[in-house]
């Protein structure tokens, strides 16, 4: 398992992530850019579909111009940036792609063709050699040392070690077993020592892996329902230019001007929301992948929206908010004792104990400028359930710890006979939600250490964020509402579960949802994948069972809890580049008005020059700078895209003004500037 | 859905709108109105000694002597304040009819008098049944009147004070001359030389 | 521009929000089915058209039942009144003996007043007998009101509802609207107009002996009692040809200041009873803020540019060049018609108390954005609301993504089939009003209404068709309109406008009420606060002004621009 950091999720490379812009993908998305002029392949893309058309149309006229002998540079100019805009909007989309299908191979190349041992006599346990890819679902295998396992499966006996690096990119291998929450294996992983005997629960093309690869690569992608509501805005924001455009013929005759329907073409594809249109299936595709980056795998683009929406975030404590271990965090000296002495007594007894609490204990005093050394010949006494405490004889001297009245029973005294200092002590730790443990050297009681359930240092911060997000987080635990209160303050969470049983849990998400809330959890045990089926978003550890994985709608390679908050980051970032780009899209129209208008009119109508506010050279090249403007602004917007527009948690409020600063009043802005230059550029170099 | 369901409902309702709205209703107004406020109700007619309806209170009506008071061009009927045809010019601003109009009323308006011509005075109004004028429009008609008359200018001045209604409250709705009013009271005070 | 000028618009614009308060709160009880003080005379009543009518009031509609009884209703409504007007020669109260209407200009007329348009394609003091006008279209007023409304109910029901399915019978919505809310107002301020001077009467006409010697003929007849509606159901259609512009629908400064607060008060109304239905009062809030920021902006453009002198004064000799008088009535002068203009174009009334035809490009041409915004600002009574709604949810759409979470408005997630139905009601408009714009605009026979040449003749037919989309009624006059052409495609634009977008708002309804009902986090979009306001604002501007921005620069446009050159 992946140790758990709250800082730097995602820090380990594994085998899906990690894959840039390189230059060959961007050679392959330039081939795949042309590839896709297909229109058929643009038929779900109405807005880069119509573009297409008419950069069709245009060619066409163009070619008739110079049959005719006609001027045809305009036109062929015009032609080419609106086939260019097409190219540009499809490059967006296979760059993206790209990124994904880099990551993909890398998954292919784990997967070798194997060969599974088939039991087909349960009683003998005689197997036969089987291809993976003939397995079905409900078969039994046999998987040894050094066997690749041939599919997704259940274990139904055995445990070994199994290493994952295959899914996860880590290394090292984890232990598989049947029954319980790790008896799930991923095909394509390998068997490091001992045997399993598997039951197939995915055949060949439908397992975890072909899954993964499916998805990295975006083959099956559908639109999300989010992306189905945009496109019918902007097909909407098409048809009705559609007709602006298609008017302007009759209403341009009346006031005495013929438009050029090249130059009506042109006006249309500056009208039309082409820079969203153009980069929308790039913005869904990078948001798969900034996914990846952090070693998540979503099932659907659905559940990555959703994760945006998320109101409330149900944690589990262990391993997400405190570390998963308790650790010693002061030692309390018996009266007459020294700290030091305390301190040493307690660092002798844990010096055989290999827990983490033990070596917490031995941390502690290091800090503290203690250290103990085992006495040669040393006896070690081990923990045990009815002695409830362990330590270490030597020399005649002997050292314990373990649960106060364990050790104090060790002392042949009463628990009512503890020096009252110490008592106190027991008592103030218990009730903040630690954990107390007596410390004996010889027959004399030193002191207490306090075990405590620590907080990972800037979870308090995330919590604050998510806040400001939105986002209520609940704490679940199995403690005791006590502790589970102190430690809920501590780390700042709004709420908590504790003595929490799964079917708690399941209520809470219910309940949740029936106030209108979206909740997100994550899980790994059997036993919570009715949870994680019922949570809207359920995050999945890869190291759970198959039950889990198969309820959640999103798999955690790295098996990191944390990582919900950055699935929800991804999920609200990836709405807010939709936004933005579109909002920039529409912006830019009130530019282009003020261009083309005049530019088409100003014969007929010389007073609409007023309106020539950009004072462009002539209506040739205002027409050519804004179709020149709409084209490259897509290219200059592939890198958003990609990265996303960065979210802030500062509030929706705040984000909005600062969003709609930006693409909003900006997108109104730029293409007058543009636009301009782009004029200046083209009158100078007589290109119209 | 069947659309048939809400037949019955749809014909019965339209029913009863047209009886209890379209009968009932105007009908109540009417007859309080006609108890109430008979003179609103009836168009707010004036009368002469002899009974004779001269007009309306609130309609403006064509006056062409120079002893009276004029009212402003008139877009409705031919001849301008018909009041079975209210209408307004509907000239645009840019129209040359609506130069060639303005250009004619200015020329014949200012061999009358050398004071500036107020807008109301060479434009239509709305309704072409405007019962007013401005009060700059009247007192730039005042010495064309009592020269009329042979009455001094104050007297005419004063007439015209009398019919003049500032806004409402102070600042709603413009000051304006009832033209009707100020030549009846003209009439009273002074009647033309050639009519008893 | 005078400081009396403004302070009148202001004042105007702020009483009438203000009452948008009290008002809003009362139609809150009346759409829950709270007893009202009203209660002894109207709950009797109300059962009994129930009763006649066979409904169960509390038998709550699913969004295709409730659209199926308001297309069923406005159904009945159009062939009533088509009938009433092509026969009306035969019906009684008719004594100035007009005959009935040409088949084209009767299904104009209907459409135009069953969808809250009341676009006049006729003269009324020369075309309708008092009949018409009381039975068919005065019913028409009410009728269209109160359906609009009912749909914002539904509509705010559905916010209320967590994983609910009805949206309310309509039934009953149409029922409590009518008998609790417009036809008490109605009665009420019908006598405080009549008081001002609006004739009420059976009589048709009274010739008079003018001082001159002259005959004039003076039209009268039922005017206040169907003038109150007109302007509180924000329907618009007048019963004489000048609309309030006339004398005798708006007498006064403070028949005016009446007819202006009504007009926009019980529009805004309905945001507040949204608010309380849909248990979001503070963002109803917002949506209120952003509809009046948008109309107060909207006057104060007007009212600078009607102070612009206009080439045939600044030309013409001695005369002072502003403010732009032509069509305006002195009684109102330009700041009274300036806010009057923004007020009915926001709010899709159609009533007018200038001729917009003759304003100055600008001012034409804000009143001509504010319709094509799409009549929300704060629109038609219900419409008004629901148009703000989808907005809402078109930029919280947008903008919403842009803080990290699936969009969701008032606790409901803005998915897939919302965004469709949003963009499925708001596609219409500008299709219908370009569609039917680009064809007229080189058609010979539609051509021949025209009363201008230019861009502004271009104004006139983007004028007629966004009026007849937005269900707004009012026109750039000059336009002759009572054609075959004109009748028939404004009366499919109308019913488009009206049809074509309740529906698919009733749709979004039905799947909003469906979904759970959220409660907010620190993480959600606040759609309660300034910045939603400006958000918003921003989303209306923008997309209103790039769907319509290349007819605007061919029309008011570059003719603001000519008219700047002409004046030099």
């Amino acid at each position: 398992m992946a140790t758990a950091t709250l800082a730097a999720p995602g820090g380990n490379s594994s085998a899906v992530s990690g894959t840039t812009l390189s230059g060959s993908i961007a050679l392959s998305a330039a081939r795949d850019a042309f590839r896709k002029l297909n229109p058929r392949h643009l038929a779900s893309n109405p807005v880069i579909l119509a573009t297409e058309v008419v950069a069709a149309l245009a060619s066409i006229s163009t070619v008739a111009a110079i049959l005719s002998h006609q001027g045809w540079g305009f036109a062929l100019q015009i032609s080419l940036w609106l086939w260019a805009t097409v190219l540009f909007a499809n490059f967006a989309e296979s760059i993206a792609e790209g990124r994904g299908k880099a990551a993909a191979d890398a998954l292919r190349a784990t997967r070798v063709t194997t060969s599974a041992k088939l039991i087909v006599d349960p009683e003998s346990g005689l197997t036969v050699p089987t291809p993976a890819h003939k397995l079905e679902v409900g078969q039994v295998v046999l998987v040894e040392a050094g066997d690749v396992i041939p599919a997704d499966g259940e274990i139904v006996e055995g445990v070994a070690s199994v290493n994952e690096a295959a899914i996860t990119g880590e290394s090292a291998p984890v232990i598989r077993e049947s029954g319980g929450d790790r008896s799930a294996v991923t095909g394509g992983t390998t068997v490091v020592s001992d045997w399993l005997k598997i039951r197939v629960t995915a055949a060949e093309g439908a397992s975890f892996l072909d899954r993964m690869i499916a998805m990295v690569e975006g083959a099956n992608r559908r639109k999300t329902p989010n992306e189905i509501a945009l496109a019918v805005l902007l097909a909407g924001l098409t048809l009705v230019f559609l007709i602006v455009v298609v008017t302007l013929v009759g209403l341009g005759k009346y006031a005495g001007v013929v438009v050029d329907p090249l130059v009506l073409g042109a006006l249309f594809i500056c009208l039309i929301p082409t820079t969203i249109g153009g980069l929308l299936s790039a913005v869904g595709i990078a948001g798969m992948d900034r996914l990846l980056k952090f070693n998540v795998l979503a099932t659907s683009g659905r559940a990555v929206e959703a994760a945006g929406d998320v109101d409330t975030l149900l944690l589990d404590k262990t391993g997400t908010i405190t570390f998963g271990n308790r650790m010693a965090t002061e030692v309390i000296p018996a009266p007459g004792v020294s700290d030091q002495a305390a301190m040493r007594a307690a660092v002798m007894a844990s010096l055989a104990d290999e827990t983490p609490e033990g070596r917490s204990i031995i941390d502690l005093a290091r800090h503290a400028g203690v250290t103990g050394e085992t006495p040669r010949g040393a006896t070690v006494i081990p923990f045990s359930a009815t002695t409830r405490l362990s330590g270490l004889e030597a020399e005649g001297q002997s050292w314990r710890k373990g649960a106060v009245d364990a050790v104090v029973r060790n002392l042949g005294l009463q628990p009512t006979q503890m020096p009252a200092e110490l008592a106190a002590a027991v008592d103030r730790i218990a009730r903040s939600g630690g954990t107390p443990l007596a410390v004996s050297e010889g027959d004399r009681l030193v002191g207490v250490i306090h075990l405590k359930d620590v907080v990972k240092p800037g979870v308090k911060e995330r919590f604050a964020d998510l806040r400001r997000m939105g986002v209520r987080t609940v704490m679940i635990t199995g403690d005791n509402p006590v502790t589970a209160a102190a430690i809920a303050s501590e780390a700042g969470v709004d709420d908590f579960l504790a003595e929490a049983t799964p079917e708690d849990k399941l209520r809470m998400i219910r309940e949740e949802q029936g106030k209108g809330r979206l909740v997100a959890m994550c899980g790994d045990g059997a036993n919570d994948a009715p949870a994680l089926a019922q949570a809207d978003v359920g995050v999945a550890m890869q190291t759970g069972t198959q039950a889990a994985r198969e309820a959640g709608n999103m798999v955690d390679l790295d098996s990191d809890p944390t990582k919900v908050i950055e699935i929800v980051e991804v999920g609200k970032q990836l709405l807010i580049t939709r936004g933005a780009l579109t909002t920039f899209s529409i912006a830019n129209d009130v530019a282009k008005y003020f261009a083309i208008i005049p530019a088409i009119f100003v014969v007929g109508l010389p007073a609409l020059g007023a309106l020539n506010v950009m004072h462009l050279g002539s209506p040739q090249s205002a027409i050519l700078s804004a179709i020149i403007f709409n084209a490259l602004i897509i290219v200059a917007l592939i890198p958003l895209a990609l990265r996303g527009v960065k979210y802030r948690a500062i509030g929706a409020q705040k984000l909005l003004t600062r969003n709609l600063l930006i693409y909003g009043l900006g997108g109104v802005v730029a293409p007058f500037v543009g636009i301009k230059i782009i004029d200046l550029i083209v009158t100078t170099v007589h290109l119209a | 859905m069947n659309m048939l369901q809400h037949l019955r409902p749809a014909l019965v309702m339209m029913v009863l709108f047209t009886v209890v709205t379209g009968v009932v209703y105007p009908l109540v107004v009417t007859g309080v109105a006609q108890v109430a406020l008979p003179y609103q109700a009836n168009g707010s007619l004036l009368k002469d000694a002899h009974g004779q309806v001269v007009g309306s209170a609130l309609i403006g009506q064509n006056f062409a002597g120079p002893g009276y008071l004029h009212p402003r061009p008139s877009a409705a009927g031919t001849n301008g304040y018909d009041a079975t045809n209210s209408s307004g010019s509907n000239l645009g601003p840019m129209d040359k009819k609506l130069a060639d109009r303005i250009n004619g009323d200015a020329k014949t308006l200012n061999a009358e008098s050398s004071a500036p011509i107020p807008a109301d005075a060479v434009t239509t109004s709305g309704s072409g049944l405007d019962p007013d004028v401005t009060p700059a429009n009247a007192a730039r008609q005042i010495p064309r009147i009592a020269k009329a008359r042979g009455m001094a200018n104050d007297a005419v001045m004063a007439i015209i004070g009398r019919a003049t209604e500032q806004p409402a409250l102070g600042f709603i709705g413009q000051p304006h001359v009832n033209v009707l009013l100020v030549n009846r009271a003209l009439d009273a005070v002074r009647p033309l030389p050639h009519r008893s | 521009m005078t400081w009396q000028g403004w302070a009148e618009i202001a004042f105007t614009l702020s009483v009438t929000i203000a009452l948008g308060w009290p008002l809003g709160l009362y139609m809150a009880r009346v759409w829950t089915g709270q007893k009202t003080w009203l209660d002894p005379v109207a709950h009797p009543i109300e059962r009994g058209f129930y009763a006649l009518c066979g409904v169960k009031p509390d038998e709550g509609q699913g969004w295709l039942g409730y659209a199926s009884a308001f297309l069923m209703f406005s159904g009945a409504g159009f062939l009533l009144l088509y009938l009433i007007l092509r026969v009306q020669g035969v019906l009684p109260l008719n004594p100035l003996h007009f005959a009935g209407m040409s088949p084209h200009l009767a299904f104009n007329t209907a459409i135009s007043f069953v969808t809250n348009t009341n676009w006049q394609s006729y003269a009324g003091e020369s075309t309708l007998s008092n009949l018409s006008q009381m039975a068919g279209l005065t019913v028409q007023n009410f009728a269209s009101a109160a359906a609009g409304i009912a749909v914002a109910a539904a509509l705010a029901r559905a916010f209320a509802a967590n994983r609910g399915e009805k949206l309310g019978n309509f039934w009953a919505d149409l029922t409590r609207v009518t008998l609790y809310i417009l036809l008490p107002i109605s009665l009420v301020l019908a006598f405080v107009l009549l008081a001002q001077g609006i004739p009420q009467t059976l009589a048709a006409s009274v010739d008079a002996k003018t001082l001159e010697g002259a005959k004039q003929t003076l039209v009268v007849g039922p005017v206040a009692s169907q003038e109150i509606i007109k302007q509180l159901g924000t329907n618009g259609g007048g019963f004489f040809n000048a609309n309030s512009a006339h004398p005798f629908e708006n007498p006064n400064a403070w028949s005016n200041l009446i007819e202006e607060i009504v007009m926009n008060a019980l529009a805004f109304g309905v945001f507040i009873a949204f608010g309380v239905v849909a248990f979001a009062r503070k963002e109803a809030r917002a949506l209120v803020a952003a509809a009046a920021i948008i109309v107060s902006s909207a006057a104060a453009l007007i009212y600078v540019n009607e102070t612009l002198p206009t080439p045939a004064l600044v030309h013409a000799q001695h005369v002072v060049a502003t403010p732009n008088m032509e069509g305006k009535e002195v009684r109102f002068g330009a700041p009274s018609s300036s806010v009057w203009t923004a007020m009915t174009t926001g709010a899709s009334d159609g009533g007018v108390n200038a001729m917009h035809e003759s304003y100055t490009p600008l001012g034409g041409g804000i009143a001509l954005f504010l319709i094509k915004l799409g009549e929300m600002t704060p629109g038609g009574v219900g419409s008004g609301l629901y148009g703000m709604v989808v907005m809402a949810i078109i930029a919280v759409f947008v903008a919403g993504l842009m803080v990290g979470r699936t969009p969701e408005y008032l606790g409901k997630k803005v998915e897939a089939r919302e965004v469709k139905f949003a963009v499925l009601a708001t596609l219409i408009l500008p299709t219908a009003l370009l569609g039917f714009a680009a064809i007229a605009a080189v058609l010979p026979e539609a051509l021949k209404g025209l009363s201008a040449n230019g861009p502004h003749g271009l104004t006139e037919i983007l004028y007629a068709y966004g009026s007849a989309v937005g269900n707004n009624g009012s026109a750039f006059a000059g336009l002759t309109a009572n054609a075959p052409w004109w009748d028939t495609t404004l009366g499919i634009a109308m019913g488009l406008g009206r049809f074509a977008y309740a529906i698919p708002v009733l749709a979004m309804a039905g799947s909003i009420a469906a979904k759970p009902k959220l409660a907010p986090t620190a993480g959600t979009l606040p759609t309660n606060g300034l910045q939603f306001v400006l958000l918003l604002l921003g989303v209306i501007l923008i997309l209103g002004g790039l769907q319509y921005f290349p007819p605007l620069a061919l029309g008011p446009i570059v003719e603001h621009f000519q008219m700047l050159s002409a004046n030099r």
